[in-house]
């Protein structure tokens, strides 16, 4: 019943060819997005719950972040700068020194940029 | 039917061309020779000032710093410590921390550089049509041991711009996003939108914005 003339279907495939050179321009445009350089999650809206300050209890917020560390540690993701030490910040306010070490550690470790700092909280946690 | 192409083929044209237009008249490239000199790998970022009536303007925001500078390839000191040290030590102020020697904050951080942001605008103006929320923020980096100043910028972003199509790419589809997460909640668009603010002033790559630090692959060694 409906059958295409050849000229019909040169139009449709030149239609065709137009759309996806559009695409291309309008593509050309923007940036390709690199890979985030680390795995976020509930980072800066942890931050936030903590800077609030009545929001969350602090086990509370330390048990998010540790369900984060296992998620982003399963995503094959690095952990972003400042992670770990507030995760050992959340562990300290509770009064559990050992982990907020742990955590004070790791942060050092991946980060060596952080070392001047956090051997000063460091020391100043053994004179405590 | 005849289809006749060239109408499509100029009004494409005439799209792909608009959606790449810059400026007419390009401002002077931006003095990266300081920035590029002092190279700095690791960024303290002090409590924002506050020059807003928003008592939340500055925590609001330190609080979306780290994103943006850490994707950009510096190492971030971890805000909520650094502010907790600052406060045991007596500087529970904002504008205190901002007057601090660059010398004592570099012995106590070890930082490269300090980030110093100023809050100028935080918060929802209500009109009778239109209510619009903007956040506006100022930075500055300043190298701890020479004291110089390496980079400063400025940047904004309101929900008034969903209205505003010519702004075009990144920003619109960034704006669209925020507003679609807050729809039905009027209560607390400062937030997302100091946000989008940090990203427009923190992110490298942007036109008089920050460059890559050493951590990206988009990092440029001299």
């Amino acid at each position: 019943m409906h059958t295409r003339t050849p000229r019909q279907r040169l139009s449709m495939s030149a239609v065709a060819l137009i759309a996806l050179a559009a695409l291309a321009a309008l593509g050309g445009c923007a940036k390709p997005k690199a890979p985030d350089l680390y795995g976020w999650n509930g980072y800066e809206k942890n931050l936030d719950t903590y800077f609030r300050g009545d929001r969350e209890a602090l086990d509370a917020q330390a048990k998010l972040m540790e369900n984060d560390l296992e998620k982003i540690r399963s995503a094959g993701k690095a952990t972003p700068p400042g992670y770990r030490a507030h995760l050992g910040l959340l562990y300290g306010k509770q009064g559990d020194m050992a982990r907020f070490q742990e955590h004070l550690e790791a942060e050092k470790q991946v980060f060596p940029e952080s070392e001047t700092f956090i051997d000063f909280l460091l020391r100043k946690f053994k004179k405590n | 039917m005849k289809f006749s192409i060239k109408p499509w083929i100029a009004a494409l044209a005439i799209i792909a061309l608009t959606g790449c237009a810059t400026q007419k008249t390009p401002p002077p490239p931006y003095d990266y020779t300081l920035l590029k000199e002092s190279k700095p790998r690791s960024i303290l970022v002090l409590p924002p000032l506050n020059q807003t009536p928003e008592v939340r303007a500055s925590y609001s925001m330190l609080a979306q710093v780290t994103q943006p500078l850490s994707e950009s390839g510096y190492y971030v000191f971890p805000v909520s410590l650094v502010d907790e040290t600052l406060k045991e030590n007596g500087v529970s102020e904002a504008s205190d921390a901002h007057q601090l020697p660059a010398a004592k904050l570099l012995e106590i951080f070890g930082a490269d550089a300090a980030l110093y942001i100023t809050m100028t605008q935080y918060g929802t103006v209500f009109r009778v049509l239109d209510s619009a929320t903007t956040v506006t923020a100022e930075a500055k980096l300043v190298d701890l041991k020479t004291g110089s100043t390496l980079w400063a910028g400025k940047a904004s972003a309101s929900t008034a711009e969903q209205q505003n199509q010519q702004q075009g790419g990144l920003a619109v589809l960034l704006i669209a996003a925020v507003v679609k997460q807050i729809i039905g909640s009027v209560t607390d668009q400062s937030h997302p939108m100091a946000g989008v603010t940090s990203q427009r002033l923190l992110k490298a790559g942007r036109v008089d914005g920050l460059l890559y630090g050493p951590r990206s692959p988009l990092y440029v060694p001299n």
